[in-house]
């Protein structure tokens, strides 16, 4: 094993090596590049904090989704400037509407919504089981999205809000997604970290060992859905539009596909399943629109991204129910011992 | 308020209860035997009323003859969904199986939005249906008759199969405890196969009846009927015949009733209620109206 | 008749059968004894094919079992009496009967049989067509051998068909299984009331910890130390 200061060393030299290369990235490759690459960045952050619930503590939520939206709206109500505001939102209440904060405070009160939301709708809804707590979070998705396209008075409805300004950049990015894994890394090496997975082995037993069940589990719901919120802002930041649709059960599904595909209960794996599953259906994307390969042209093949999506997804549940990298995480000791290691040997 | 009105919104109720009750027996069933949370049902409906548009356009075929064929296109499908990606998963958690599900629902949406493109199509029954009648002051058309009478007839052969015929009653010791239903030697993926042929039928015969109301059909039209089709189940005790037909019913009049009279500005948030509802009787009544407490293994 | 050679079972990682070797005989009531969680359940789930086993082989009649799926069980002449009961509480005493004999397609020999289990269980005639949940533990226990017989077993698989019933009904429970036995079928018997399993059986197996401690008939293993002390209760 190696000890700690040389992992932490590793660890800060792995960091400096992604963000030379963001540097160089941010430099060299076009606008429609970076994108992608932001966007990777995003969802790796979403996907670590869904598995924080789903994976790590056995909710299985499909409502990150409606944390984003929520997220989402209230940095872009909060950080639109007032100009744009008086023209796009003039119902707001003057409270709202004569208000402009920078990026930052805007994304924290966007995490800090989505975070409470979590809280009143995880109170009652943590007590559920098994597939009817999903059921029950796929209702607040389905609420969350009637609400924002009623409520024209804040959110102008289907229309949705456009003209946002690009505060979403690399650096915003993906200090937040590194922010993010450290979070949840510390949140499941600690004691509250065990009590989730406990709760996740088996939660009548956890129960009778007197770990408190709701209270981990509305913990882990809303550090979730704080992170979704954040994501959702950053993500309608980079996008500069959010309507209702770009927080539907698409969306939801599409995040629990790669949260599925990369392992669950595995930070690793949410980093994995989160890039190949941004990466793969933007190659697919241009089959939507038709191209020409090898002289032979490709009709437009609308919903294909989403059918290759579905079926790798019934694929990987059939064949590898554990998703790619399993329960299983990084390690430095990876390169010493040429093996992955589990979670136990790493805290040794 | 008067009474007529009153009397106008729960016929109308009973009409969308109808196409309700019918999808949620599908989910009730292929529940109570593989707690099985079926999302892709709902587009089965869809397959169903495609497949009724296109054989009302290709020819001449009797509607009874259309219906039918539709039901046993749909109930093939249904089979065949079970038979690909929910056999392999016997054995797996609830969550997969809820996930296969969710991914089968996009593919067959996207599937359709690749075949039959996202365009709504229209769908219109004959003539006939469209025929007013009025009594008491309440006007209903021919396709709300149609509508319930279909639904009803249906239900009452699905009580009479599950109540007096050799696989009804395997059928019933499956939902029961399908591991000792297997020792009496009864083959499970006949069961089930047969469990998704019948929910799926009836699926499709809810589509038609959907589409021949809004008149027009698209790839994406069994999404929210579907998910309020397992609201409506659980409402009335998932795992229940009767209870999802009674939980069709009240979920259509309570919708119904609550666009009827919310005031305008509050009736956009109609799906919402339907999911507020969901949630507080998962809270209040996990079990539902008419289910039975299922127990747990410690 | 029955073979079991060997057997290891797993559940997850943890270890429920270490080369478990039996063999019943034709016509005989052998007994599997042995403390809760001793592996008895798992070695009739092995038989049964309700859990795949890991290594080893099982046969009945040159049959392997192993690759037999679970539900053609009865058409081999299997017929398994599961713990706790577990008949179908929701359906009638009779649709509980009937679906033992689910498989049978000669309709005047089940009703026959039919009346016979109604003349051994007359309890059971006058709650036909009551629902088997209403039924009381022994009852219950009644019907779920009724239900078994009702297939026209050669081997009859018996998984503590005396746990939880009061000392008056484990003893008809018990003359009911050496009728069984008497009328020529073949009986595996799992029981953790050892005393009154060996007072029918002709041989007997100890399990203990997944692995078979004793084998022997009942006066040797009645008179084994060993046995008195951990199962007898001397």
């Amino acid at each position: 094993m190696m000890n700690l200061q040389k992992k932490k060393l590793y660890t800060l030299l792995a960091l400096v090596a992604l963000f030379v290369i963001l540097f160089i990235c941010n430099m060299l490759l076009s606008p429609y590049h970076m994108r992608i690459i932001n966007l990777v960045g995003i969802n790796i952050a979403l996907v670590v904090s869904l598995n924080l619930t789903n994976g790590f503590c056995g909710v299985f939520s499909l409502g990150h989704a409606g944390f984003m939206a929520v997220g989402a709206y209230v940095a872009a109500i909060l950080s639109l400037p007032l100009v744009k505001k008086a023209i796009i939102l003039p119902e707001l209440p003057k409270w709202l509407g004569s208000v402009e904060l920078s990026f930052l405070p805007s994304l924290i009160i966007g995490g800090l919504v989505a975070a409470i939301c979590a809280l009143i709708i995880g109170y009652p809804v943590l007590r559920l089981r098994g597939h009817y707590l999903a059921v029950a979070t796929l209702g607040f998705l389905v609420v969350i999205q009637v609400v924002i396209t009623q409520l024209q008075d804040f959110t102008r409805g289907a229309r949705g809000i456009n003209g946002l300004t690009q505060y979403t950049n690399t650096w915003w990015v993906w200090i937040f997604t590194c922010i993010t894994i450290y979070v949840v890394w510390r949140i499941i090496n600690s004691a509250y970290g065990r009590g989730m997975m406990a709760i996740r082995e088996d939660d009548l037993a956890a129960e009778a060992m007197g770990v408190n069940l709701t209270k981990y589990r509305l913990l882990a719901f809303c550090v979730g859905a704080f992170f979704a919120g954040i994501g959702g802002a950053l993500w309608a930041h980079l996008i500069t539009v959010v309507t209702p649709l770009s927080f539907s059960y698409d969306r939801t599904f599409s995040l629990v596909v790669m949260s599925v595909i990369g392992g669950m209960s595995s930070i690793t794996g949410g980093v994995v399943g989160a890039s190949l599953m941004t990466l793969v259906p933007e190659l697919l994307r241009n089959l939507e629109v038709g191209i020409t390969v090898g002289g032979i042209s490709i009709p437009p093949l609308y919903g294909i991204s989403q059918i290759v999506l579905s079926v790798v997804l019934i694929i990987v549940i059939i064949v590898r129910p554990k998703g790619i990298v399993g329960s299983r995480e990084f390690s430095w000791n990876l390169f010493k011992k040429k093996k992955w290691n589990t979670m136990n040997q790493m805290e040794n | 308020m008067d009474s007529t009105y009153l009397l106008q919104q729960i016929v109308n109720g009973i009409g969308l209860g109808s196409i309700y009750a019918l999808v949620a027996i599908g989910f009730s069933i292929t529940y109570s035997i593989l707690r099985l949370i079926n999302f892709a049902h709902g587009d089965i409906l869809m397959i169903g009323s495609y497949c009724a548009l296109f054989i009302f356009l290709s020819g001449k075929v009797p509607l009874v003859v259309g219906l039918l064929l539709a039901m046993g296109f749909a109930a093939l499908i249904g089979m065949l969904v079970e038979r690909i990606a929910y056999r392999p998963l016997r054995t797996a958690s609830e969550e997969s199986m809820l996930i296969t599900s969710i991914a089968l629902s996009i593919l067959i949406e996207n599937l359709g939005i690749l075949t039959v493109s996202a365009q709504p199509r229209k769908f219109v029954f004959p003539e006939v249906f469209a025929k007013n009648h009025e009594l008491a002051g309440v006007t209903f058309n021919n396709m709300t008759i149609l509508t319930v009478g279909v639904a009803v007839l249906l239900m009452i052969l699905l009580t009479f199969f599950v109540k007096n015929t050799r696989l009804g009653t395997a059928m019933r010791a499956c939902s029961e405890n399908i591991g000792v239903a297997r020792l009496m030697g009864i083959d499970i993926n006949i069961v089930v196969a047969i469990a998704f042929a019948i929910g799926s039928a009836l699926a499709a015969v809810a589509g038609i009846m959907l589409g021949g109301q809004y008149g027009r059909i698209d790839p994406l039209m069994g999404f929210i009927p579907g998910l309020k089709a397992f609201v409506a189940a659980v409402i009335g005790g998932i795992g229940s015949i009767p209870g999802a037909v009674l939980g069709g019913y009240l979920l259509g009049l309570f919708e119904i009733l609550l666009v009827g009279f919310l005031p305008i500005e509050y009736t956009g948030y109609r799906d919402a209620f339907v999911f507020i509802l969901l949630i507080l009787v998962l809270l209040l009544r996990p079990n539902g109206i008419l289910g039975s407490a299922e127990g747990r293994k410690v | 008749m029955l073979e079991l050679n060997n057997v290891n079972l797993y559940y997850g990682r943890i270890q429920a059968l270490k080369n478990v070797s039996l063999s019943v005989r034709e016509g005989e009531l052998v007994a599997l004894l042995g403390a809760n969680g001793a592996g008895k359940t798992s070695t009739l789930r092995a038989i049964s094919c309700m859990h795949p086993i890991k290594e080893g082989s099982i046969h009945f009649s040159g049959t392997d079992l192993t690759k037999v799926p679970a539900h053609r069980l009865v058409d081999l002449g299997i017929a398994h009496c599961p713990e706790g009961r577990q008949v179908f509480g929701r359906l009638s005493v009779k649709e509980n009967l009937e679906l033992g004999a689910f498989r049978r397609k000669d309709k005047e020999e089940v009703k026959r049989d039919l009346e016979w289990i109604y003349s051994t269980f007359p309890r059971l005639v006058e709650r036909r067509s009551q629902s088997a949940g209403t039924l009381s533990g022994g009852e219950q226990q009644m019907l779920a051998i009724g239900r078994a017989l009702m297939s026209r077993p050669k081997l009859v698989l018996f998984d503590e068909p005396s746990l939880g019933l009061a000392p008056l009904i484990v003893e008809q429970i018990f003359d009911v299984i050496k009728k069984i036995k008497e009328q020529g079928r073949t009986v595996l018997l799992v029981e953790q009331n050892a005393f009154q399993a060996l007072g029918i059986a002709d041989r007997a197996y100890v399990l203990e910890t997944g692995t078979i401690k004793l084998e022997g008939t009942p006066e040797q293993l009645l008179s084994n130390e060993e046995v008195k002390r951990a199962y007898l209760g001397g």
